[in-house]
């Protein structure tokens, strides 16, 4: 059984290798190749959970160790799988959610004449995540976990011509770096405290070593959870990552990569439960980014950004739900599960309206799409009421307990996390009915002559709506205008093909029911309990006073998000909006922030140090060179080239030396 | 006879070849010079040995007049091709070695 583990690896990594190598004759297969691939790893990945649902639960992690990756003495690094309930978990979302995003990018890359290279990024994606969930040491794992780096920023400059994009590549790219630094400083600091970094040693010793080195491991952890999860203050990056296509938003920007952060930090719980001042700095930071995503989502009109903001916000919860320790591990995987389905479901259905809208991304040019989109707007919705927590539905059940277990924290800090918990369900519910509202209700916005600068020579046939076009859940087989490519054509708002339908309808699935199934005798958090532990949080009120608590904010939330967008007509132009609301608008200044801060003061810093250069370094070394060089220029008189002289000098110097001589014999 | 007085000799022989040497120009008479200052030197060493009595200093005499012979030898070379380049034997003359 444990031989499989290599082989969920191997088939992405195959897959990218044949088709980014294969060249221009796989162009035509290649996309089928790449969903091939992915779906051979989830059928071994459901091979392999039921193989573990058949054993017992002491017994059901499985160890596979390829060779010994780098034999150097004490320093021994193997290539090695581990394959727990927790892995399993990532495993089935990578691979399930993984292939649904393959086959949608089948329909929504179709007429990218780079669809090939695409499907093969995408591959390698997998096969990195993969190896980082897989992984049995921290060295490993830092290996994935810098592929699945380099993976996203392919993605997300996949359509390198425009520069946003490139620019937003290189953003991710770098902010991501200054995370991963955090995560191989945890992993030097862990070979000089336990002589190794091995999941299994490492976590079973971690309380015997002194509490300030687990301080320190745990702080350098978080600092590397907060690159790859875009969480406050290495945020920056994901709202540019939506440059990327949309598939890449929903599988590396919103349902896998960026919850490489909640892994790592589940994973090495041991740690943190030992070291509390690091899991208070967690909880922070969870609380934190999780209003600072919600602020931010709430005052976006790209689609996408505002999705993103949502991400930040949804992982914030995570990550606060894993910084409570035992009693909010659990529910931090449960909720990722469920972000990860309803999550992927709603940017693929952004996705989905951009294809049908020519690739307009600004929700004041959308409005009342849901005739022309029922597809879409029903999984869309379903997503929706997910995400938002409408009773019955996954986001409910897992965002639910993190609230619980927020309060469950105890002492003035539960409350605070309790209540701050609440606030960010309420903003949730407001943004996302925003969005809804916003994209598929009220009159078109879209109707009207579009800019001329965009399209400046269209036949008037054209610009008659698309009361002509196939309104059914299956449109035209190919799709009009090529995503990524604004073709200069008037919208002409149309359901997307099957190949990308398919996957959001399975999607809304998972976000309706996941949580549920999850919930029943709480399966999930007992699945998880041999690796994470679990212990029940007491919240100080009844879990059935913080339910009605947050069914109140809910519906606030959203009957603001009503009374602002669905009773009132959305201006087309934004209104210049508050203080708050322009910020929120510049991510809440983030950009501004490191700016001034590091840009600024790296520059300062750059210029000073020259300064010291030119004048202190540079004063010395050319000090140096002009006084010998004066020196020698006096010195160059002796030589006149008159051999007497010489020769005088030679008496001379003989006569000083027997002087001196004798001078030393007399005393 | 007291061989200190043979010291005096060879200092007062030293003395006026190095006068020689810084004073005349005449590139022979320096030469002439040079030999002076060795000849004072091999009576020194030769005064020595009768002094200390025994035979170093002469030994040392007999190596000196060999490296004098061949010394005669190059520097009269290099003296008649600068006088055959130049016309003229004054060492003030050749002073090229210079920046």
């Amino acid at each position: 059984m444990e031989n499989l583990i290599a082989l969920l690896v191997a088939a992405p990594l195959l897959g990218a290798a044949v088709l980014l190598c294969g060249g221009r004759r796989l162009d035509a297969a290649g996309h089928w190749l790449g969903t091939l691939l992915a779906a051979a790893s989830f059928v071994v990945a459901a091979v392999l959970f039921f193989g573990m649902l058949g054993r017992g639960a002491e017994d059901r992690a499985l160890h596979q160790t390829l060779y010994t990756w780098v034999p150097v003495e004490s320093f021994r690094a193997d290539l090695a799988f581990q394959l727990d309930q927790l892995s399993m978990t990532f495993v089935l979302l990578i691979t399930g959610v993984g292939t649904l995003i393959h086959v949608y990018s089948i329909g929504y890359m179709e007429h990218d004449e780079r669809r090939r290279r695409f499907f093969g990024y995408l591959n390698l994606f997998l096969a990195a995540m993969l190896l980082l969930v897989l992984a049995d040491n921290y060295l490993l794992l830092y290996f994935g976990w810098e592929g699945v780096g380099l993976a996203s920023y392919l993605l997300i400059g996949f359509w390198q011509h425009k520069p946003s994009a490139a620019t937003a590549a290189k953003k991710a790219f770098l902010v991501n770096r200054v995370g991963d630094i955090g995560l191989s400083i945890a992993i030097m600091l862990m070979f000089t405290t336990f002589g190794t970094f091995a999941f299994g040693p490492v976590l079973a010793t971690a309380d015997k070593a002194s509490e300030g080195t687990l301080t320190a491991i745990g702080l350098m952890l978080l600092l590397a959870a907060c690159g790859k999860s875009a969480q406050v203050p290495l945020q920056s990056w994901l709202g540019d990552a939506m440059e990327g296509p949309t598939p890449v938003s929903a599988l590396i920007h919103a349902a896998t990569m960026v919850t490489a952060g909640v892994y790592l930090i589940t994973r090495s719980g041991a740690i943190f439960d030992a070291a509390p001042t690091a899991q208070t700095a967690v909880v922070t930071v969870g609380a934190v980014t999780l209003l600072f995503g919600a602020i931010v989502g709430c005052a976006k009109d790209d689609i996408k950004k505002a999705l993103a903001g949502s991400t930040m916000s949804q992982i914030g919860y995570m990550v606060l739900a894993a910084g409570l320790g035992p009693i909010g591990y659990a529910f931090a995987i449960m909720h990722l599960v469920t972000h990860g389905f309803f999550k992927a479901g709603l940017f693929l259905g952004a996705g989905s309206v951009m294809h049908g809208m020519n690739d307009e991304v600004d929700m004041r040019k959308y409005g009342g799409l849901r005739a022309y989109m029922p597809v879409t707007f029903v999984t869309f919705g379903l997503g929706y009421l997910a995400i938002i927590g409408f009773p019955g539905l996954s986001g409910f059940w897992s965002k639910d307990k993190i609230i619980e277990a927020a309060f469950a924290k105890g002492g003035t800090e539960g409350w605070i996390l309790g209540a701050v918990t609440l606030l960010g369900a309420g903003i949730t519910a407001y943004y996302m009915t925003r969005v809804m509202i916003m994209t598929f209700f009220g009159e078109k916005r879209w109707q009207p002559a579009p800019d001329p600068h965009r399209a400046p020579d269209v036949e008037p046939a054209a610009a008659d709506d698309g009361r002509h076009l196939a309104a059914g859940p299956v449109g035209s087989p190919a799709a009009e205008g090529p995503a990524g490519h604004p073709a200069g054509e008037l919208p002409d708002p149309h359901e997307s093909p099957r190949s990308m339908t398919v996957p959001m309808i399975v999607l809304a699935f998972g976000s309706v029911f996941a949580g549920g199934l999850f919930s029943i005798n709480s399966a999930f958090v007992h699945w998880l309990e041999p690796v994470t532990r679990f212990e029940h949080g007491h919240p100080p009120v009844s879990a059935a006073v913080i339910t009605t608590a947050t069914l109140v904010v809910l519906l606030a939330g959203a009957g603001l998000a009503y009374a602002q967008y669905g009773r009132r007509p959305v201006p087309v132009t934004a209104p210049r909006g508050s203080l708050l609301t322009r910020a929120a608008r510049r991510d809440l200044l983030q950009d501004d922030f490191n700016h001034v801060v590091l840009v600024r003061g790296g520059e300062h810093l750059t210029r000073s140090l020259v300064y010291v250069d030119h004048t202190l370094v540079d004063g010395v070394v050319n000090g140096t060179a002009a006084s010998v060089g004066g020196l020698s220029g006096r010195l160059r008189k002796l030589q006149n080239g008159y051999a007497r002289s010489y020769a005088v000098s030679m008496f001379g110097g003989t006569a000083v030396l027997i002087a001196a001589t004798l001078l030393m014999r007399a005393v | 006879m007291n061989p200190v007085n043979y010291l005096y000799l060879a200092a007062l022989l030293f003395t006026i070849g190095a006068a020689g040497v810084l004073i005349r120009r005449n590139a022979i008479v320096v030469f002439m010079c040079v030999e002076l200052m060795l000849n004072a030197c091999n009576l020194a060493f030769v005064a020595f040995s009768r002094l200390h009595g025994n035979l170093d200093g002469q030994i040392i005499a007999f190596f000196t007049m060999v490296v004098a012979a061949a010394e005669v030898v190059v520097g009269l070379a290099i003296i008649v091709s600068l006088f055959r380049s130049r016309h003229s034997a004054s060492v003030d003359d050749a002073s090229l070695m210079k920046l």
